[in-house]
């Protein structure tokens, strides 16, 4: 890794430093500045007027795992696309047939998710 | 003095130290007056006044705003996980300011000249959902978590379409750096050179997607003020629920940034002859802003399945066919390379 490559992302990880050191004077700004009087109900979890029952990290709805497993397929699949898009005008008719080919397999792949029921959601 | 700058490692860190205030501050004060635009444009569609009593005509009601949220007490719940209570509010505030490092804003006036910039944004942009996860599951609220289980899904939903819809661009371009893709626009005919008349139907696909992405009405479900509480922030107060709020204004800002360099010519001229410059992106980004107000204003929110189904069913398919019909647009130069700027040598 040569000096000149580092030097492109440095701006970047000062980037972060200042903007980690803005959020963190403003959370301590908050911090110092305002009086902490916390009691139990003001500390309770917002409820519609009752006390909460049990934890709430608790069960949920399967399909957001699908969503997820499908967010995975279809976002890496675009990442697949982008050296593609970058080398387009070099690639030759090989590059080109083969991506076409990867997409139809693809569409093939969301047709039977759509078919499924996989896309639902009531 | 200018050795100093560009030899001396201590000049080089407090140089790029000093532009990145100089894109960090104006981009703050910028947005204390947006959240102002916000609310008077919403109010104006109403017929109400808005925000007018504050300095003259209600201009410096977002830095009163400012200093309420200071003074407030930070309330965090009994049950709430506080380390990762605290850390999720700065990771959504850190994440949507590091990713203007790769903007450009002129010619040559960007923080990190880096050529996989596309790629940087849509990385960073895509960590933002680990703020919204976060601040959920550790404030121990059913709201928050259940909000933020349906914000995550959203999010994520619509960044695919996003992510289809600029390889579109890209392959039009054949690089990933905004600069060079701002420069594939140039050409004798003004705006009508820009990438929204080649990809126009992606400029509505990518605002709508935006719209989505950034939890703006008429997505704005995990929030629904007026029916829900407020999703994944309802334990929040103080700073760190101002950190959520700038967080979110700032995705926005960027959302309009990113169409505006993406779509029409960052900051080109749209008329010959006039010069270029960066007054042209600054009132591109302020029209699509305007449109993203009046968006909330105008436009009833969906229901939740009806989200659902627009993102996968509909901007899913049609990004994706896009992207092909881009493919062979370009591949084969139709209409003497409309689609394919690199075959040009631009």
């Amino acid at each position: 890794m040569d000096a000149g490559f580092l030097r492109e992302y440095l701006p970047i990880l000062l980037f972060l430093g200042l903007a980690v050191v803005i959020g963190l004077v403003l959370v301590l700004a908050s911090v110092i500045v305002a009086v902490r009087n916390p009691d139990p109900e003001k500390v309770s979890a917002y409820e519609c007027g009752f006390n909460a029952f049990d934890d709430a990290r608790m069960k949920f709805d399967v399909r957001f795992y699908l969503v997820s497993i499908l967010f995975i397929i279809f976002d890496l699949e675009v990442a697949f696309l982008f050296p593609w898009a970058v080398a387009f005008g070099d690639i030759g008719m090989i590059g080109f047939w083969s991506m076409i080919a990867f997409l139809v397999i693809l569409t093939v792949g969301f047709a039977y998710e759509w078919r499924k029921g996989a896309l639902e959601w009531q | 003095m200018v050795a100093f700058f560009t030899q001396n490692p201590f000049g080089i860190v407090l140089l790029i130290l000093g532009q990145a205030l100089l894109i960090l501050v104006p981009l703050l004060i910028a947005l204390a007056f947006l959240m102002y635009v916000d609310r008077k444009v919403w109010a104006a569609v109403q017929m109400r006044r808005g925000p007018n009593v504050v300095g003259p005509w209600g201009l410096l009601q977002s830095f009163a705003d400012f200093i309420k949220y200071i003074v407030k007490e930070i309330v965090i719940p009994a049950g709430a996980d506080r380390a990762v209570f605290i850390i999720a509010p700065l990771l959504t505030f850190v994440v949507a300011v590091i990713a203007w490092a790769v903007i450009p804003f002129n010619p040559g006036w960007v923080l990190a000249d880096v050529n996989v910039a596309v790629l940087y944004v849509l990385a960073i942009s895509s960590l933002g959902v680990y703020g919204v996860i976060m601040g959920g599951w550790a404030s121990n609220s059913k709201y928050a978590f259940l909000g933020a289980l349906r914000s995550a899904a959203q999010m994520i939903s619509y960044e695919v379409s996003m992510g289809l819809i600029i390889i579109g661009v890209i392959l039009s371009t054949g690089s990933l750096n905004f600069g060079e893709i701002v420069r594939a626009q140039e050409g004798g005919y003004g705006l009508f050179n820009w990438y929204w008349l080649p990809h126009l139907p992606m400029v509505v696909l990518f605002f709508v997607a935006a719209l989505a992405e950034t939890s703006r009405p008429p997505f704005d479900l995990p929030e629904a003020e007026t029916e829900l509480v407020a999703g994944f922030f309802v334990e929040y107060s103080s700073t760190p629920f101002l950190l959520y709020m700038i967080g979110e204004l700032m995705n926005v800002v960027l959302m309009c940034a990113l169409l505006s360099i993406l779509f029409f010519g960052g900051w080109l001229s749209p008329i010959p002859g006039l010069p270029d410059g960066v007054l042209w992106l600054i009132a591109k980004m302020a029209f699509w802003f305007f449109m993203f107000a009046m968006v909330k204003a105008i436009i009833p929110r969906y229901r939740y399945d009806q989200l659902m189904r627009l993102g996968w069913k509909v901007m899913l398919p049609l990004s994706l066919g896009w992207v092909l019909i881009v493919a062979f647009l370009a591949k084969f130069e139709v209409f003497g390379g409309f689609w394919a700027r690199w075959a040009l040598g631009a």
